[in-house]
This record gives C-alpha cells, sequence and structure tokens, in this order.
C-alpha cells in the first residue's frame, strides 16, 4: 500500500497534480491516437488530408488576397508569406476548437471514468500537431522552391513558436472548454468567434500595414507574435518586432492563467453539469 | 487528489490493535454527503442569459453571490448522500443495495473520483478501479482489437499491461473471428462481451462495480460473476459491489449496506441486511391506513378535506392482506366545510404494472350530480367485492371532486394491499390477466 487518495469537498486550484498525470501518460497517447484514427478513416484520403487541407486554403488565399486584392506581403512572395502564417493559425484554431469541444464530445467518458481531465484537451492539442508536422512538409517544399534558407536563429525559435502557439490554444481553450460544459450556448458562438478571430491575426496580411505606434495591440492575440515573428525567422526577412512578441508572450501566460484557473474551478463538477 | 507515501510514525498508536486497524482499513469514509440542487443537472443555462442578468441588475446577482457563498439558499437543495460512514477492510467485497435514487450510484460516483463530495472526507488506500458502465469510450470506428487498447486504458491499465494480457482478454471475449472489424458491426451481446472481458483483467488494490452485470446474456453472466468470484477470493482484492441481483450480492459478498434516501439505513453480514431488506419493502407495501397531511394553509380553508382512509376486512378491521375470495372494504373520511354542489369522493385501483383497474365513485347511482351536499363529516365506505382482483399487490388512489368544476384534494397512491389466493378461480392455476372474477357456467351435457 504505498499510495493514498483523500477525497475532500474542495481541491486548491493550484494543486496541479504532475504525479497523477504521470500515472495517466499512456493516455495522452491512447487519446491522440484514437482522434488521428478515427479522422483519417473517414477520409478518402487519409493522412493526405492534413496536407490538402492547408494547401488549398493557401492557393484560394493567393489568387483572392495576393492577387485580386494586391495585399501586401513585405516583399516575400505571397504564396509563402500566407502559408507561413497559415500553418500556424491552423495549429491555433483547430487545437483552439478541438479543446473546447473535447469535454462535451468525451462526455460519456468524462461521467463513467475518472482521469486527470486535462488530458483530454491536451491530446486534442497533440492531434493537431502531427497535423502541423504534416503541413509543415509543404512549407520545406516552397522553401527550396523560393530559395529561402532558414537562418541558425529560425532552427532555434521554430520549436519555441510552436510551444507559445501549444500554450496558447491551451490556455484559451481550457476556459472555452469549462465555459462550454457550463453554459449550453458557447458552442454555437465558438466557430463564429475563432472564424472572425484570423481578420485580427496577421494571416492574410503583414503587421506592417497597421501603424508602428499601435502595432502592439495587435500582440493581444498572442498569435500575432508568433506569425510575425515565424515570419521573419523562417524566411529571413526583416527584423524581429519584439514589443509586439513580448506583449504577446505576456498575453499568452495571461490567458494561460485564466484558463488554467477556470478550469480548475469547475474541473470535479463537469460530471454534474455535462 | 494527493497521492503519497504514507509515512507514520509507530507511537501515534495506542496499542498494537488501533495499529492492526489502520493497517487493515483500504477505504474510510467519513461524515460523507453529497447535495445537489435541483435543476441544476437538467438546467439548460445559457451564457447569455447569465451576462444580460449580470448586467441588468448587477446588485441582486452580487447578493445570490454571496448568499451562495454563505450557504443560505436551502430551496432547492437535495441530499441525494448524507451522514455516510463506513470502512472496508482489505480483501473485503462489500455489497451495496437499495431501492432506485437510494444514492448507490452517487456514492459509487463519489468514490471514483467523477464528482466529489460536499461534505465528508474519504480515504483510499491503493489504486481505484472503477467500471461504472462497460464498455466506456469504445469508438465504433475502431476495431475490437483497437479498442481493447483504448478500453483498457481509459479505465486505467498501462499500454504494457494490456499487451500482456490481450490473449487471455480475446480469449475471454469469445469474439477472436471478430477482433479487426470495426465495434459498429457488431451485435450487442459481443460488444458487451469485449467490454466486459477488457475490465475483467483490471487490477486495480479497490474495484467498484456498478450494476454491470444487467446486461449480457445468462451464460456470459454466470462467466463473469464465476470470474470475479475468482478475483475476489483468490487473488484478495478490494471489491465494492452494487447490484439490483441480490443472489449475485450473496454469493460475492459478506458484507452489505443498505442505502435509503442516502443514508446507511443498515449495515451488516450480507445474509441480514438482505433479509432485513426484503422484509422492509413488504411492509412499505402494506400500508393499510392512511392521513392526509394539509401541504399549506390556504388549502386548509377550502370547501372540503380529506382526513383518513383506511381498507378493512369483512370484520371490520384494518387490513392489507386479503383472500382473493373475500370482500375489501376501502373507508374514506372527510369533512364538508361548506355547502358544495355536485361534490363527489372517488378512488382508482391500480396494479404492480400501474394499469388503473378500476375506479369507483361515490356518486355511480347519480344521487348528488347537481345537488348541494351538507356540511358535515362523512364515512364512506365502498365494498369490492370477493372473486374480482387478480392475486398481486395493488395501490389507491383517493380524490374528490366536483366534476368539471374542481379538485379538491388527491391521495396519490395512499392505501396499498396484497391479495393472496385462498379458493376461487385462482386456486385452480394462476392467472395472468389484470382481474380474475369467478363468472357462472351452465354446463349442460347434449348427447
Amino acid at each position: 500500500m504505498s499510495m493514498e487518495i483523500i477525497i475532500k469537498p474542495k481541491n486548491k486550484w493550484w494543486q496541479l497534480d504532475l504525479n497523477e498525470i504521470w500515472q495517466f501518460r499512456d493516455l495522452f497517447y491512447f487519446f491522440t491516437w484514437r482522434d488521428l484514427k478515427v479522422k483519417y478513416k473517414q477520409t478518402a484520403i487519409g493522412a493526405l488530408w492534413a496536407i490538402f487541407q492547408p494547401f488549398v486554403t493557401m492557393v484560394v488565399f493567393t489568387i483572392f488576397f495576393g492577387r485580386l486584392a494586391q495585399m501586401p506581403s513585405d516583399g516575400i512572395p505571397y504564396p509563402i508569406f500566407v502559408y507561413t502564417g497559415l500553418i500556424f493559425w491552423t495549429l491555433f484554431s483547430s487545437g483552439l476548437t478541438h479543446a473546447s469541444n473535447t469535454f462535451m464530445e468525451n462526455e460519456k467518458i468524462v461521467t463513467k471514468v475518472y482521469f486527470p481531465r486535462i488530458i483530454l484537451p491536451i491530446s486534442s492539442i497533440i492531434t493537431n500537431i502531427v497535423d502541423f508536422l504534416i503541413a509543415s512538409i509543404i512549407l520545406v517544399g516552397m522553401m527550396i522552391f523560393y530559395h529561402y534558407i532558414p537562418s541558425l536563429l529560425g532552427l532555434v525559435f521554430f520549436p519555441l513558436l510552436i510551444i507559445m502557439t501549444i500554450f496558447s490554444t491551451l490556455g484559451i481553450g481550457l476556459l472555452f472548454g469549462s465555459l462550454n460544459v457550463k453554459y449550453r450556448d458557447v458552442r454555437f458562438v465558438l466557430p463564429f468567434f475563432i472564424q472572425l478571430l484570423i481578420f485580427i491575426t496577421p494571416v492574410i496580411y503583414p503587421v506592417s500595414i497597421v501603424s508602428e505606434k499601435f502595432r502592439w495591440i495587435l500582440g493581444l492575440n498572442p498569435m500575432a507574435g508568433v506569425i510575425d515573428t515565424a515570419r521573419v525567422v523562417i524566411l529571413g526577412v526583416g527584423q524581429i518586432n519584439w514589443l509586439l512578441l513580448e506583449v504577446s508572450t505576456i498575453s499568452m501566460l495571461v490567458y494561460c492563467f485564466l484558463g488554467y484557473f477556470y478550469f480548475k474551478k469547475v474541473e470535479r463538477y463537469f460530471a454534474d453539469i455535462i | 487528489m494527493v497521492y503519497k507515501v504514507v509515512t507514520f510514525d509507530f507511537t501515534d498508536f495506542k496499542d498494537f490493535k488501533d495499529f492492526k486497524n489502520f493497517m487493515s482499513a483500504i477505504i474510510e469514509v467519513k461524515n460523507l454527503g453529497k447535495k445537489y440542487n435541483i435543476g441544476e443537472r437538467q438546467g439548460y443555462i445559457a451564457l447569455r442569459d447569465v451576462l444580460a442578468n449580470i448586467f441588468k441588475s448587477p446588485f441582486s446577482w452580487f447578493g445570490s453571490k454571496v448568499k451562495t457563498a454563505l450557504g443560505k439558499t436551502e430551496d432547492n437543495e437535495f441530499w441525494a448522500l448524507k451522514d455516510v460512514n463506513f470502512t472496508v477492510e482489505k480483501g473485503e467485497v462489500l455489497g451495496i443495495i437499495g431501492r432506485n435514487g437510494a444514492g448507490k450510484s452517487t456514492l459509487l460516483k463519489i468514490l471514483s473520483q467523477i464528482t466529489p463530495p460536499t461534505t465528508g472526507e474519504i480515504k483510499l488506500r491503493g489504486r481505484v478501479g472503477s467500471l461504472l458502465e462497460v464498455g466506456t469510450g469504445f469508438h465504433p470506428e475502431l476495431t475490437g482489437r483497437e479498442n481493447i487498447f483504448l478500453n483498457g486504458a481509459i479505465l486505467g491499465m498501462r499500454k504494457k499491461e494490456i499487451e500482456k494480457k490481450f490473449d487471455e482478454i480475446v480469449e475471454f471475449s469469445g469474439i477472436e473471428k471478430f477482433l479487426d472489424t470495426p465495434v459498429k458491426r457488431y451485435s450487442s451481446g459481443m460488444y458487451v462481451r469485449l467490454a466486459f472481458a477488457v475490465a475483467a483483467h483490471l487490477e486495480p488494490d479497490i474495484l467498484i462495480i456498478d450494476e454491470v452485470l444487467a446486461v449480457g446474456d445468462i451464460e456470459f453472466q454466470k462467466k463473469c460473476l464465476s470470474k470475479m468470484g475468482d478475483v475476489t477470493k483468490k487473488e484478495g482484492r478490494t471489491v465494492l459491489f452494487v447490484s439490483h441481483n441480490l443472489a449475485a450480492t450473496k454469493s460475492l459478498c459478506k458484507k452489505t449496506i443498505l442505502l435509503d434516501g442516502g443514508r446507511i439505513i443498515k449495515y451488516g453480514p450480507t445474509d441480514e441486511v438482505i433479509s432485513y431488506y426484503l422484509n422492509q419493502q413488504d411492509k412499505k407495501l402494506n400500508n393499510a391506513e392512511y392521513h392526509h397531511k394539509e401541504l399549506s394553509n390556504d388549502a386548509k380553508n377550502i370547501e372540503v378535506c380529506l382526513l383518513s382512509a383506511r381498507l378493512l376486512n369483512k370484520e371490520g378491521l384494518v387490513c392489507s392482506e386479503f383472500g382473493s375470495v373475500d370482500e375489501v372494504f376501502v373507508s374514506i373520511d372527510f369533512e364538508i366545510k361548506k355547502e358544495v354542489d355536485g361534490f363527489l369522493v372517488d378512488f382508482y385501483i391500480l396494479n404492480e404494472e400501474n394499469v388503473v383497474v378500476f375506479s369507483s365513485s361515490d356518486n355511480d347511482r347519480n344521487q348528488f350530480t347537481g345537488k348541494k351536499r351538507m356540511p358535515g363529516k362523512y364515512i364512506d365506505v365502498c365494498k369490492i367485492p370477493g372473486n374480482l382482483l387478480n392475486v398481486g399487490k395493488y395501490f389507491i388512489t383517493i380524490g374528490g371532486r366536483t366534476p368539471n368544476v374542481k379538485q379538491y384534494f388527491v391521495a396519490t397512491d395512499s392505501l396499498m394491499f396484497q391479495i393472496k389466493s385462498n379458493g376461487g378461480p385462482t386456486s385452480v392455476e394462476a392467472r395472468t390477466s389484470v382481474i380474475c372474477p369467478d363468472l357462472d357456467w351452465e354446463i349442460k351435457l347434449i348427447k
């Protein structure tokens, strides 16, 4: 008898039991594995879907925003400009969508079995990282095609930017996911909200179209800092906007804290209110 | 949830017995209570409405928050569990029985950490595996093989553990042929077999099982029961077992808890608790007398009220068990305070399947329709003839009303009684009909 579990009415919100999450570590793998398997079993082209989707979006954006609307792109060819933004944006937006719905989608499991609930949103984000990595292959292809050589700085920053995206997604996803369990109308608002979010994120336009004085405000959206920096370090054009990146990092931390705090507050009651 | 290594100081224990108790209690439940706010579960709470309320009247919203924090809203509370205390020793198999809504499932949900308690504390000394449903997390698109892994992991097994037991699980389930078929193509029987096979190979220190044997065919149920018997007897696992199957409870559990209304009302050797439970159920059924309670003040001011009702046998004694050939007398006391037009008293008799066998009123001969009924206290007695009701249990609902004008009182299932065969048609052979009248037959020999 080496372990003792104490069940009490209230848990402290700051008690993130890493030990316990470690005990259940196989679940990360199995939830991710299940989601990937089911997703690719249901589409005819399987895993190619992960490449197909951002590629087609890139083509459409290039035609409409790049060619027809003549959107500026800081001198970078528009296809690679928009694609760099898109893969990070897709990682964020579909991760957020899945993380926000994961408790509802796994309602049957949540009401019948115990495991640290935070495993669910994290697994759904991991699923999207797999898609992201597959989609990155195209980026590499485009870099070769347009003769862009990543800088050393880029190789260092790339994983950091992925981590930043993951934490932004997790923070906001935890908040929305918990609200979604408690309030039944959240799920109708979410897709609409995420759709709108792309327009306040510099995916189809460069940060430079906003006047320098107000550029940092974009940083309240953590993805603004991520995408702007990604373009600089991967394509080696321009300078990192440090102020924007700092504001984005701080807002990412704030969202993480808020999301985690609210999640911890309602987590144990999921089975009662779901 | 906190995992920690139990460190203890031997000086904490007064004597060896104290120490032994400490070591052997694997589950300790103290003052456990769980409160639900009625309507919370089904409630459709929209964020839109909540936000609108906050903006419309921020002060009353704040006030209600303060009240909740001080624990002052008691209007729609419901305690699903209250003051529950028990300990389970290592290797013990504890049964939990009780009617629907007695709190069994809530208790198991708290023990398996799916929902938190409102009061009290539980100590669990060991790894907990709970089985509140078979096939939790099965995904219809995945194959049997894939679902074994997924389901096993959700129930708390490590990947290596599942790999090690994979063949055993497949053999137990008996679905080798369909291992690579998506489970959406399985029959419900195959589905349950596979699900239970995974669950049966869980190896936690404490296993919590809720009514999972209710599914599946009888042969497979037997297989599961014997597997569970093995698990508990040979491997010395601690098990909490909820079942409506009293025979299964009897054969598996030495001790049993009887829950009713969220409280433990009996705790002891299984045989004693089960016979107490069955007795109590019978008592509840035989309710030969009823005294009406007025619900609120304004109800007292009405023109008529029900006082009491009882069931009598032909000797005039209060009784709840009647022979099938005997008459049953339903006696209803009521008071008319003011003159009322066209008032009548009636009752419905329902059988165990909730079928209305018949209804009858004191105006069935039409003597009161459109007439005034004078104030005073009344006793109405209705005779139900013998050889009419079939053998079984019956419930009576009493009402008082002026048809199409007003219902003055209703007492739902206020009286209950039982008919046992003591002659007549039912003594020849049991009948499946709703009623069982003794009818005249004229029998002629023609040739």
